[in-house]
């Protein structure tokens, strides 16, 4: 197993037109608080490794082979050919449109104190980089970034992404883990459910494909909206995926749950999702579904009909196709 | 909105400025309303039907599993026209809320919500759709049966549907259970109606871990629908009759009624030939959920 390392093939290829923007940090931009930590704890088995095996180890336990979550760059640094990761729209930041204020929490403070600790404007990191050479869009969420939960931030750079891929005719990946939508944008939240997932149906018509990874803990809006109408839908093993979290069934219902109950296996058991992949194994089955998924270029009468904004850039010929 | 055209920049497409905050309202104002919302003699979806419709046609099942009780809808005549209509439905009384599971549809409600799209498109048919629940049903059946992917190809088939689609919030409208029927070219709520990204109660445990302060979540959410309006994410409130619409269903279905028929005649206009036809209705129905969003520049 030797992924990640590889030279991209194809040189000429729509990514290498966006010469542009900074490139891919190759620091997280907060080294973290477990620097000092030499040996990590598994939540799961309690079994303890040394933290540079478990770096190599692509932060998956060695002893039970749960996999740890990873922030945005982590993650792509694992998934995308070195150097190659483009990022996108960074700068836009929550509006707190609602001027959200409890007795004990105002989300303006919350949001640039999220912000600080993070160094991310937003829990969805989105741009452009190739997987094996192979160019996509990507969008990652950011689950330290107040859970990756969906507001009107996430949900315009995701649109965004989808038309910066509609536009250079790139396939998308999306990588989500999120425990839902964002509280503290109120409907304005919940209307990002409706965008995304009709950016989708848009980047569907021009016959683009998206792919959804879906880690732990991905949970209501997300997983009710673009992520469940993709092409393929992958999820990393033991991933916690669902619309209603645990404990609201068991109040609501008083329902006993079974064993494994929203574990990426049994969404696989009950026909939601398409593949559990390890993740050692995403950057070479990812290449694999690109290259099977192969984009087309348009043809004129489809660029011709495909939006608006299209036909005004063409000039109207005397005999269509 | 007029807007009907992708700009081809799309990395600076659509920059929309914040909205004007919207004025606060008292606690006690605000729960008023989700009482008034979830009053239990409030009309439903069927009340609506039966007053605002002929020769109503219930059609059933979703044809893959079962035939879902909180969420009902079948072919109608409205004003002429002929039309899919369909709504959660709660229950009148205990036994019927159980039937109705308390207007909490499962994944085979939204499926066969989404086979009645379908049959709408497929004749040419508008669709009426009358939002009134607490949420799509926590539980294990549901999960089991994805209702995640069932609200989620709802929005999907919605964002495309060949056809005219008006929501009206008439109770409670809480979280994707709700919106899985109301990403429409108009959004119309009752004046006492509520709209919110998960219920009141629901909100307070995400937030504080205590479903008790759920007066507070509603009020710091701004769930009452003419503050949804300010917030420009909705195109119109219906008045209802003073004290809810409860205390006089009649006036109440005939306000609902003429705020309809106004709008469908509307949206009627804009898809005619030389008006831009479906094409142009479903570019205006991409851009108005697309323009929704706060953010700023850092
Ligand atoms: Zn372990």
């Amino acid at each position: 197993m030797s992924s990640g390392n590889l030279v991209p093939k194809n040189s000429p290829d729509p990514a290498q037109r966006f010469k542009s923007e900074k490139p891919f940090p190759a620091q997280p931009p907060k080294p973290g608080l477990d620097e000092e930590i030499l040996w990590h704890k598994c939540p799961v088995c309690k079994e303890l490794t040394f933290i540079k095996h478990f770096a190599r180890n692509l932060k998956v336990c060695p002893h039970c082979n749960t996999p740890n979550r990873l922030r945005w760059n982590e993650r792509l640094n694992y998934l995308l050919d070195p150097g190659s990761f483009v990022e996108l729209n960074s700068d836009l930041v929550g509006a707190d449109p609602l001027q959200f204020q409890t007795r004990t929490e105002s989300y303006a403070r919350k949001l640039q104190d999220t912000r600080r600790k993070t160094g991310l404007n937003d829990g969805l990191v989105s741009g452009y980089g190739r997987v094996r050479g192979q160019p996509l869009a990507v969008a990652v969420a950011d689950f330290t970034f107040m859970g990756a939960s969906m507001g009107s931030v996430f949900g315009e750079k995701l649109v965004r992404l989808a038309e910066f891929a509609i536009k250079n005719r790139l396939p998308l990946l999306t990588i989500s883990n999120s425990g839902g939508a964002r509280m503290h944008e109120g409907l304005f939240s919940l209307m990002q459910m409706a965008k995304t997932t009709a950016a989708l149906a848009k980047l569907g018509q021009a016959q683009l494909p998206h792919i959804a990874l879906l880690v732990d803990p991905c949970y209501g809006g997300v997983t009710a909206s673009y992520t469940m109408v993709a092409d393929v839908i992958l999820a990393e093993p033991g991933a916690l995926i669902g619309f209603a979290g645990p404990r609201v069934i068991e109040q609501t219902t008083r329902q006993s749950l079974p064993q494994g109950f929203q574990t990426a296996e049994f969404l696989l058991d009950h026909g939601m999702l398409d593949q559990v992949v390890e993740r050692k194994n995403l950057p070479s089955h990812l290449a694999d579904l690109l290259g099977l998924l192969k984009v087309k270029p348009l043809t004129f009468k489809q660029a011709f009909d495909f939006t608006p904004a299209f036909q005004k850039s063409f000039v109207a010929p005397e005999v269509g196709n | 909105m007029s807007t009907t055209a992708i700009d081809p920049v799309v990395e600076r497409v659509g920059v929309i400025t914040s909205p004007l905050p919207v004025a606060p309202v008292p606690v006690e104002d605000t729960w008023q309303k989700v009482k008034l919302a979830r009053h239990p003699e409030r009309p439903h979806t069927h009340d609506y039907i039966s007053r605002l419709f002929s020769g109503y046609i219930e059609l059933h099942g979703d044809r893959r599993f079962g035939d879902d009780q909180a969420l009902i809808g079948g072919l109608a005549c409205f004003e002429g026209r002929n039309v899919v209509v369909m709504g959660q439905q709660k229950g009148k009384d205990t036994r019927d809320n159980i039937k109705r599971n308390f207007g909490m549809p499962c994944a085979e409600g939204y499926r066969k919500a989404l086979r009645l799209f379908r049959l709408g498109e497929k004749f040419g048919f508008p669709i009426i759709c009358f939002i009134d629940t607490p949420g799509a049903y926590p539980g294990l059946q549901s999960e089991e049966r994805g209702v995640a992917q069932a609200i989620a190809e709802n929005l999907l088939v919605l964002a495309a549907l060949r056809v005219p689609v008006i929501a009206t919030i008439i109770g409670e409208g809480g979280s994707g259970g709700a919106l899985a029927i109301g990403l429409a070219d108009r959004v119309l709520m009752l004046e006492n109606s509520i709209y919110s990204v998960a219920s009141p109660e629901a909100s307070a445990a995400i937030l504080w871990h205590d479903a008790s302060l759920a007066s507070e979540a509603a009020t710091s959410m701004k769930v009452a629908a003419p503050q949804i309006l300010q917030m420009g994410l909705i195109d119109e409130v219906i008045q209802e009759p003073d004290g809810g619409a409860h205390t006089n269903p009649s006036e109440s279905a005939g306000l609902l009624k003429a705020a309809l028929l106004r709008n469908l005649e509307e949206l009627e206009f804009e898809t005619g030939e030389t008006n831009g036809g479906i094409d142009g209705l479903l570019e205006k129905r991409y851009w108005k959920f697309r323009s929704m969003g706060a953010w700023q520049q850092a």
